[in-house]
């Protein structure tokens, strides 16, 4: 069998750290083939080793049979190795075609030659089924538009062999359909591809085979065809994993969070929560499903204090909540897992001990006369740490320094434990892996059930689906519908979230 | 390498430096580096005099230093405590001449006047930054500005009939100390050394054991966790400001009770505070790095006096050499690079 790329035993050490130990990955031309692992498993390492950032202690890459040695990333891309990062990396005010040319300019005279430049993107784009406007702004089109732009600057650079981050963590569902129909031209075209991705089910759909990592080892390649999702999770964590998450059916009861005609401008001044109304009861989990940056964000923003609701009513237990201060709101018995923990959820230059008392270091038995007790914090952090499984050297570690997985865990077990009686989790799982998904849902159920009310916001539908009691799908600033998830598809809340009314989705969903 | 190493290790390396490009300069100009070099050692430690001298330097330093310091650990940049200190220098002085009262009142009460008044100069921009944004580097500039200004008027116009400089504070105001002064050949060595060490405690206890300091700290690493758990930003900078005021106003009584016993009108910024900033900066902004950042230059500072007399270096060149010096610590980010690549290298 024919190997385009090889990396064969590759061994990558950091330190004392073994990042890669004895890594082997084979692809076959014109296959696609996923790379799947945990977060941490050494995923990104070894593609880093493949484009040329990082020089590999041991082992050995061949280019279709040759061996090369790849020592910086023009030499990848010399190679036909090309990358499609799941943080674009796009001029905005830029048109799509400036961004492809960009540093590969065709230029006559000194001029560039913007006419021939749009010709030859033009080409590639309809070769490949792209669709895409040379000469849009990409500040005006949509993510999955720039996504295929970062597709189409690797193609126009003449790669053969494309390697794919997270492609889907950004995308809506039916723009990732759309991209596995990409990915699958791109294969008929004669390319192979690198898929990088911890979503079982888009490996189950696309990949021709699958290698999996775990903890920096490779545990081998299987062929797709032959296998089942729960073996690739198992494979991937090293244990059995549930997937269904279990759970009884919801008792709902007094209502925790009342939401009235809530407006909220963004910090643009754009209306961004635009006249919402939403009640969760005590006892149920209501996730929140729409496309990025209709307004979900404001709207948590709003219920914990962090931004003024310009008008509406915003009640917990009764208690109205708007023009409060977070600290007020946080002691009203409101928890937030916050959808960017970097920013919101962690001093990252503080241990991860002091971290997990944010919200009551100023509180008995942490505090006295002003003065902290750092025995009692630490004890304290001691005891969450072990509860939720956060994987640190100490409590003393500064939280910079844990794995994201595990810095989520820590701002999980400081909020459950706090004892909200309304539990915001926003995108509590983005870029978690399979284990600490489960985990995570787990926790959120368990709080469910001791009759608190939860809200998730996610742009996961699967974590929507499955977690949830109710769904409320949100567009432009408003919940448009509410559905069961026993009652309802992916591709109707893809509709929902997209505008339709409900009458059309459901329409359009059954025919 | 450890990370405490690297931190010691840095502003040593930078120090050295500086000396090394120093000799080479005065080689090429035609001195005697080894002599000079020994001047500036026997002009700051050499005799009890000029350790009386240099200690007295270093006070003012230290406090300016923490003033810097405290702000920055909060995320502020103090450019202003140059002012902060001519006002805190001012009021010292003005409340010393203004009241006859025992000492045990009269001392006190003109301490605070000065850390009233450095936190008063230092709350307009904290108040500025959190209310309205305003960047606090350019109104903390201007308010240096105003405060040379506002201080020659008040001392022309208000505390004399004219003339430049005011008269000595009493007994009853003064740090001033003859045990102390017996002790170094009559060097102005005063009480505020004592004053300036208590700062660097309660520096130090209040960032990192207090409930306060928490805040504090919090919102200078991240602001928006600070407020998502529930701290007043605004306030935590507004207060930073205050309390980098209170340090700024201390080291002009330092000035204005001890080394000097008056106030003088001044052409131009005598450079305590800017130099605050150096000293903040080379003692990593922690308050014991203050401390030993403050001796460096209090000693480079006096022990250069000694240079032009003791080994005929120009003035103009002692100002190079110092300047070199504090160059190279400034600078001090490339060593640490530099000692990163070198315990890399060790880890392979």
């Amino acid at each position: 069998m024919e190997y385009v790329i090889e990396m064969l035993n590759i061994r990558k050490e950091f330190g004392n750290f073994v990042a890669n130990d004895n890594i082997t990955l084979q692809v076959r031309k014109g296959e696609i083939h996923a790379l799947l692992g945990e977060n941490g498993a050494g995923k990104s390492t070894l593609m880093n080793v493949l484009f040329g950032l990082y020089q590999p202690e041991q082992g050995e890459i061949r280019v279709n049979g040759k061996p090369v040695k790849i020592s910086n990333p023009n030499i990848a891309n010399d190679l036909g190795i090309g990358m499609v990062h799941q943080h674009f990396m796009l001029v905005e005010k830029f048109t799509v075609t400036e961004n492809i040319i960009l540093g590969r300019e065709i230029t006559s005279g000194g001029r560039i030659n913007l006419k021939k430049a749009e010709q030859a993107v033009r080409e590639i784009s309809e070769r490949y089924g792209l669709a895409v406007d040379p000469q849009a702004k990409i500040s005006d089109i949509s993510v999955g538009m720039q996504q295929r732009v970062e597709i189409l600057k690797t193609l126009y650079r003449g790669a053969e062999i494309l390697i794919f981050d997270e492609p889907t963590a950004v995308l809506t569902p039916q723009e990732i359909e759309e991209l596995m129909q990409i990915l699958k031209t791109l294969i008929q075209e004669g390319k192979s591809i690198i898929l990088i991705t911890h979503k079982l089910r888009e490996i189950m759909e696309v990949a021709d085979r699958c290698t999996v990592i775990r903890k920096g080892k490779g545990i081998g390649t299987v062929n797709v065809s032959e296998t089942n999702p729960n073996e690739l999770a198992s494979l991937m964590v090293g244990r059995e994993v549930v997937f269904k998450t279990e759970k009884r059916k919801a008792d709902p009861k007094q209502p925790v969070l009342e939401v009235k005609d809530l407006v909220v401008k963004d910090s643009r001044g754009v209306t961004a929560v635009n006249g919402l109304n939403l009640t969760i009861r005590s006892g149920e989990i209501v996730g929140i499903a729409g496309v990025d940056g209709n307004g979900q964000s404001e709207f948590i923003e709003a219920i914990t204090g962090l931004r003024k609701a310009t008008s509406g009513s915003i009640k917990v237990n009764g208690k109205e909540l708007t023009g409060l201060t977070p600290r007020k709101i946080t002691e009203s018995g409101v928890g937030h897992i916050p959808q960017d923990r970097h920013k919101h959820g962690l001093v990252l230059n503080y241990p991860i001990g002091e971290n997990m008392v944010l919200q009551t270091y100023y509180k008995k038995p942490f505090s006295k006369n002003g003065i902290l007790n750092f025995k009692e914090i630490y004890s304290k952090a001691k005891k969450l740490i072990a509860e939720y499984d956060v994987r640190t050297p100490s409590e003393y570690t500064l939280a910079r320094a844990l794995s994201g997985g595990n810095q989520q865990k820590a701002i999980i077990g400081r909020e459950v434990d706090r004892d909200p009686d309304l539990l915001i989790a926003a995108q509590p799982t983005r870029g978690l892996d399979v284990g600490a998904i489960e985990f995570i849902h787990k926790r959120l159920i368990e709080q469910r059930d001791r009759g608190k009310a939860v809200l998730l916001v996610s742009f996961e539908l699967d974590e929507i689906m499955n977690v949830s009691d109710r769904i409320a799908v949100i567009y432009e600033g408003k919940i448009v519908a509410i559905v069961d998830p026993k009652e309802t598809n992916e591709q109707e809340l893809g509709l929902l979230m997209a505008g339709s009314s409900r009458k059309e989705a459901g329409e359009e969903t059954h025919v | 390498m450890s990370k405490r190493l690297k931190n010691i290790l840095t502003p040593i390396i930078a120090l050295l430096l500086g000396i090394i490009v120093g000799t080479i300069i005065m080689i090429v100009t035609g001195y005697n580096p080894l002599d000079a070099y020994a001047a500036l050692w026997e002009g700051a430690l050499g005799n009890p005099y000029y350790l009386g001298e240099t200690i007295r330097q270093i006070t003012p330093y230290i406090l300016a230093g923490l003033a810097v310091a405290f702000a920055f650990r909060v995320g502020l940049f103090n450019i202003g405590v140059e002012g902060q200190f001519l006002v805190g220098w001012l009021a010292s002085v003005w409340v010393g001449l203004a009241f006859h009262l025992p000492k045990f009142i009269h001392l006190p009460l003109a301490i605070i006047s000065a850390m009233v008044a450095g936190a008063l100069w230092a709350f307009i921009p904290g108040l500025l930054k959190a209310r309205f944004r305003v960047h606090e580097v350019i109104v903390t500039i201007m308010m240096n500005y105003i405060a040379l200004y506002v201080c020659n008027y008040v001392i022309q116009n208000v505390l004399t009939n004219g003339k430049e400089r005011t008269g000595n504070v009493p007994d009853s105001a003064s740090l001033a100390s003859p045990w102390l002064q017996s002790l170094t050949q009559n060097s102005r060595l005063h009480w505020g050394i004592v004053i300036a060490i208590i700062c660097c405690f309660i520096m130090w206890f209040l960032l990192e054991k207090t409930t306060r300091g928490f805040e504090l700290r919090a919102v200078g690493f991240n602001q928006d966790a600070a407020h998502y758990a529930g701290m007043s930003v605004n306030k935590n900078i507004i207060l930073s400001m205050v309390i980098s005021g209170i340090f700024a106003g201390l080291a002009g009584a330092m000035e204005g009770l001890g080394t000097f016993g008056y106030i003088a009108m001044k052409s131009s910024f005598t450079g305590v505070g800017f130099n605050g900033i150096a000293v903040a900066l080379l003692g990593g902004n922690t308050a014991l790095g203050v401390f030993f950042a403050a001796c460096l230059f209090g000693a480079l500072e006096v022990g250069a006096l000694n240079m032009p007399l003791a080994a005929g270096v120009p003035n103009e060149l002692v100002d190079i050499i110092i300047a070199l010096i504090v160059f190279f610590v400034a600078a001090s980010y490339i060593i640490r690079v530099f000692l990163e690549r070198i315990s890399k290298k060790e880890a392979k």
